[in-house]
């Protein structure tokens, strides 16, 4: 056997076979843990929140290749962001940075969208006068 | 990189001499058993001598209750349909056993929507059917039972000969698809007293494209597919003759290499699940232990905390070629329904692995695969959050519960807001 093929593309396979930000933090701002209601599988990101910027970003996860990819790439694109930009993350952008992933995988990328949406809200539930300030300007759509 | 091919429930390599015995098929006897010229009539003494291997391997009287179609799931599906459509003013009931293949419960599936029903007999925790419950399932109607011979999940071998017992005490046809245990176990049509037997030669070391289907002359089956009359107007279409050529003697070798396959894998299965067992914590094998009950090439595993796509991938990534039943691998997202059948916890059922044995892997195989896989699973580990929450006690183990915390399924419906499967 001289050549190799995956299941999935080179950009997605590199990501589950060398997951980048894999992890918890300590002393994370925010947590959040979601379950797929179509698989049953687990995804947790956490974050560490300054001056209403994400600095840091780790990911564990209880799924398939893809489901470990997606969490991998939306802690690499969501480093940076503020908090209002994290709050308009769509999986989509995980697909698209991730070259594409099989219609019946898409929902792995949601679960990515949804842990870090979770992990957000619980950082505003935690910290309510950070979110409120970072807030000010540009309410969070709905 | 070492190669272990640990999937031969789906396939196995075409020996040497069954792919030289098909060779000319292609070629020079390119005939269509049909014609009635020499072309035709030398592939026609071919095909004869097909039947009469494959007649051999299941114990049938004789090579005019063999039928060839194109691969396992076209023979379930003769039997099943054929058999319901040729019995429909007798009854419209059928008997299956929960842990059927695919092939059979979406046959019967199909029935269903057209006015048949049909009975599920469940299985013990274990896989085996529960005869009682069988007897029972039984009516006037039933037109035919189909009980699998090995489960091609959990490697569990079902009691053929008592199975027969209850469907002759109720004289209702017994069909037993003998897809994972054909070239591996001993097949016997008139000890089981089976009406029909399928099989296909691809599971021991002959091509794909060919299916069989034994059919006892006394047991009535229409077509399926309609065209021209071959097969004894049993299932049209032209022959298959180089896989049909292949098959059959690729039957013959299974027939005679018998013990020593047997011989050869049942120490290996053995051996894995030994050093499994050992290396890798919170593991269980799904389905009997290794013995009478299981077959020696099966073996059906839980690795919990871990999904079973993961680990696959990662084999596959270290040479190592194996299967999954969890509901990532497959197309519909739902757990294999053997797992769900034999009330396997979904946690369990979502870190699982099958591994099937062929004579080509070794013992230095085995524990390469027990090595890379204690690794593999370390690493997933690593990266799963479940773990993590059973080393806090904050979720248990179902393998082997220490009393703190919830379960997974209990954990699971939490963070996704509704209940798992
Ligand atoms: S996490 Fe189950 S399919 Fe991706």
């Amino acid at each position: 056997m001289s050549e190799t093929y995956t299941l999935y593309n080179s950009t997605v396979m590199e990501h589950f076979m060398n997951p980048r930000n894999m992890g918890d933090l300590k002393d994370a701002d925010g947590v959040g843990e979601v379950g797929a209601a179509a698989c049953g599988d687990i995804m947790k990101i956490s974050l560490k929140i300054k001056d209403g910027r994400i600095e840091d970003a780790r990911f564990k996860t209880f799924g398939c290749g893809s489901a470990i990819a997606s969490s991998s790439m939306a802690t690499e694109l969501i480093k940076g962001r503020t908090i209002d930009e994290a709050m308009a993350f769509s999986n989509q952008e995980v697909v698209d940075a991730l070259g594409g992933l099989p219609p019946v995988k898409i929902h792995c990328s949601v679960l990515a969208e949804e842990a870090l949406k979770a992990a957000l809200e619980d950082y505003v539930k935690r910290h309510p006068d950070a979110a409120a300030k970072s807030t000010a300007g540009a309410p969070v759509p709905a | 990189m070492r190669h272990v091919f640990l999937d031969h429930q789906s396939a196995t390599p075409v020996l040497p001499e069954v792919f030289e015995a098909m060779r000319p098929y292609f070629t020079e006897h390119f005939g269509n058993a049909s014609s009635l010229h020499q072309h035709g009539l030398r592939v026609r003494d071919a095909l004869k001598r097909a039947r009469q291997q494959m007649a051999a391997l299941v114990g049938a009287d004789s090579e005019e209750e063999i039928f060839f179609t194109s691969d396992g799931t076209e023979s379930a599906n003769l039997a099943i349909k054929g058999a319901a459509y040729a019995n429909e003013r007798k009854g419209k009931h059928l008997v299956v056993s929960a842990t059927e293949h695919p092939s059979v419960m979406s046959s019967v599936e199909f029935l269903e929507k057209q006015g048949w029903t049909c009975t599920r007999v469940g299985v013990t925790p274990q896989g085996m059917i529960r005869l009682d419950e069988l007897r029972a399932a039984i009516t006037p109607q039933t037109v035919l039972v189909a009980v699998h011979h090995v489960n091609h999940d959990i490697g569990a071998i079902q009691p053929m000969r008592e199975v027969g017992k209850v469907c002759a005490a109720a004289n209702v046809p017994l069909y037993v698809d003998c897809e994972a245990s054909a070239g591996w176990l001993p097949i016997d049509v008139k000890d089981w007293g089976a009406a029909m037997v399928s099989f296909s030669p691809h599971r021991f070391y002959g091509p794909k494209g060919v299916g069989v289907l034994y059919r006892n002359r006394k047991a009535r089956i229409v077509s399926v597919i309609h065209g021209g009359v071959q097969e004894g107007g049993r299932r049209a279409g032209t022959e298959n003759i180089p896989a049909i050529v292949g098959g059959g003697l690729a039957a013959e070798i299974a027939r005679a290499r018998l013990p020593q396959r047997i011989a050869h894998v049942a120490p290996l299965q053995r051996r894995l699940w030994e050093g499994l067992r050992t290396k890798v914590p919170y593991i269980q094998l799904n389905g009997p232990e290794p013995g009478p009950d299981r077959i020696a090439t099966n073996l059906n595993l839980s690795t919990e905390f871990i999904e079973g796509e993961g680990q696959l991938l990662l084999c596959d990534m270290n040479g190592i070629a194996v299967a999954s039943g969890s509901s990532c691998v497959s197309k519909s997202l739902k757990i294999s329904h053997v797992l769900g059948a034999i009330g396997l916890d979904h946690a369990l059922a979502q870190g699982n692995i099958i591994m099937t044995l062929g004579e080509g892997n070794t013992e230095a195989d085995v524990d390469y695969v027990v090595e890379t896989f204690a690794r593999i699973v370390a690493k997933l580990r690593g990266m799963s959050p479940m773990w993590d929450e059973f080393e806090r006690g904050v979720i248990d183990s179902v393998i082997a519960p220490t009393g703190r915390g919830k379960s997974f399924s209990q954990h699971a419906a939490d963070v996704s807001g509704k209940p798992v499967h």
